[in-house]
């Protein structure tokens, strides 16, 4: 290759790593800002403040859903299989809201542990099935394992 | 292979290989797209968890894609401009910026529509939709700084600067859902293991991406001819074109 | 087919609105692009095919006049 050209490619390289580099640091420094959501086991272990609305992210429990007959409240407990926080929320659930599905809520942290809820949002993982599938899958498995859900390791053991 | 290269350095070369190869990119693309896509609305069985509302897919991740493809073809063109200082490399950039400036728009707002039915919100500011929004004002950024600069010489090294940049955004677009908590799911389809999707539901998907794949490769072949034009307006090959009167 | 009929095709169990949405703006963003790179392409050829048939006709007009002037200086010997 021609000196010049070789140079441009040296300079055009060495621009990009430095790149990557400052980005890589900025994003590493930021990483509980860029984190859209805290999980059961940050929140149990303190690591979340309690004076701000923060977001906490987890999948529903099976059999933690107790509905208020009476208002539009909900209770229920989010887990990431380590470790659960007991979530209150009053309002309208998105369709997907269901036990053994992911969510999303925002609100604050009590500090008995607690966490209030203003929004919930559902999450979904990035398996896609057709109904019959998903049913025929759930009869395999004896119920155990609910197709979908946040995927996480501890699912599949 | 040094013949090859400067060949597919001469303006007038890609300008008549542009024109045979496009009617095919054109019908191919079209074909596969329609096929995709309307096997996806009408045959693909809906997902027994979202419903019908998950057929967005099939347009949601061709844009989302393409977007992504486009800026890193965007980013090797723009070292060839700077270290070769070859004219073509930065007539694509040129006209390949507002197609991807496009199609990360068709992303975005696709995926709005499809998250109010299924997150419950239009948007988020997780880590994925956010840098889906900087990729727009990366494409935005490189049209403007193009039109910016008069001297043609100067507009291409800097957007080719900028273009460079910005590529970083690409594997952060990438990874930040595996980096960091974000609504947004992981990717359905990873090189290394098969979809987590049946085939009559990736099937389809496949189709309707290469498809706009083909599109795209047929819109920035008629851009790039467009800039070819105006940059060559003066000399001999396009007075013959112009006089011969077919494109 | 994954429809019974055709308003639940176009229903899609209440999802419709959201999906057809989508693809009515995709595609129309894609045909609007797609015309537009087309039309420019258009419009830069026949702009130059003007300006090159205007160049023409002056650079006529201009030889016949250079014709009358040599004509002029002819009757001079």
């Amino acid at each position: 290759m021609h000196p010049i050209r070789k140079k441009r490619l040296t300079i055009v390289l060495v621009l990009l790593v430095g790149i990557s580099l400052a980005v890589g640091l900025i994003t590493y420094a930021l990483r509980q800002n860029i984190n859209l959501f805290y999980d059961p086991t940050q929140i149990a272990s303190g690591e979340a403040p309690l004076d701000a609305r923060i977001r906490a992210g987890g999948m529903v429990e099976e059999g933690s859903v107790i509905r208020d007959p009476n208002s539009l409240k909900v209770e229920f407990r989010i887990t990431d299989f380590n470790r659960s926080v007991p979530v209150e929320y009053t309002g309208i659930l998105p369709d997907l809201f269901a036990e053994g599905q992911g969510v999303v809520a925002m609100g604050r942290l009590t500090p008995e542990g607690r966490f209030v809820a203003d929004q919930v949002l559902a999450k979904h993982d990035e398996n896609y099935m057709p109904p019959e599938v998903a049913e025929a899958l759930e009869k395999s498995s004896g119920g155990q394992h609910k197709a979908g859900g946040m995927a996480s390791p501890v699912v599949t053991q | 292979m040094w013949q090859f290269f400067h060949k597919l350095g001469s303006p007038k070369w890609f300008y008549g290989i542009a024109t045979r190869l496009m009617p095919w990119l054109l019908a191919a693309g079209a074909l596969l797209l329609l096929s995709g896509v309307v096997w996806g609305l009408a045959f693909a069985p809906k997902d027994y968890l979202q419903g019908n509302s998950y057929r967005i897919i099939y347009i949601h991740v061709p844009a989302a894609f393409l977007a992504q493809s486009a800026y890193i073809m965007m980013a090797v063109a723009a070292v060839v401009t700077l270290v070769w200082r070859m004219k073509l490399a930065d007539v694509f950039v040129k006209a390949v910026a507002p197609v991807g400036l496009w199609l990360t728009f068709l992303a975005l707002f696709t995926g709005a529509v499809w998250g109010k039915p299924t997150w419950g919100t239009w948007w988020v500011w997780d880590a994925r939709l956010t840098s889906m929004l900087i990729l727009l004002f990366l494409y935005g950024g490189v049209i403007a700084l193009g039109r910016a600069i008069s001297d043609e010489k100067s507009a291409a090294r800097a957007t080719a600067v900028l273009v460079l940049v910005g590529v970083v955004n690409i594997p952060i677009i990438k990874y930040s859902v595996e980096w960091w908590n974000t609504l947004h799911q992981p990717a359905t389809f990873k090189l290394t293991e098969k979809p987590s999707m049946p085939p009559e539901m990736w099937v389809p998907l496949l189709l309707s991406v290469l498809g706009l794949y083909l599109i795209f490769g047929w819109l920035a072949c008629i851009r790039m001819q467009s800039e070819i034009l105006i940059r060559e307006s003066r000399t001999r090959w396009v007075r013959e074109l112009v006089m011969a009167g077919r494109n | 087919m994954a429809f019974e009929s055709l308003s639940a095709f176009i229903a899609m169990e209440g999802h419709g609105p959201y999906v057809w949405t989508c693809y009515a703006v995709f595609f129309l963003c894609l045909v609007a692009l797609m015309l537009q790179s087309l039309r420019r392409r258009r419009a830069l050829l026949d702009e130059y095919r003007r300006a090159l048939a205007q160049r023409d006709r002056a650079a006529r007009d201009n030889a016949r006049t250079a014709a009358t002037f040599t004509r002029v200086d002819v009757p001079q010997d």
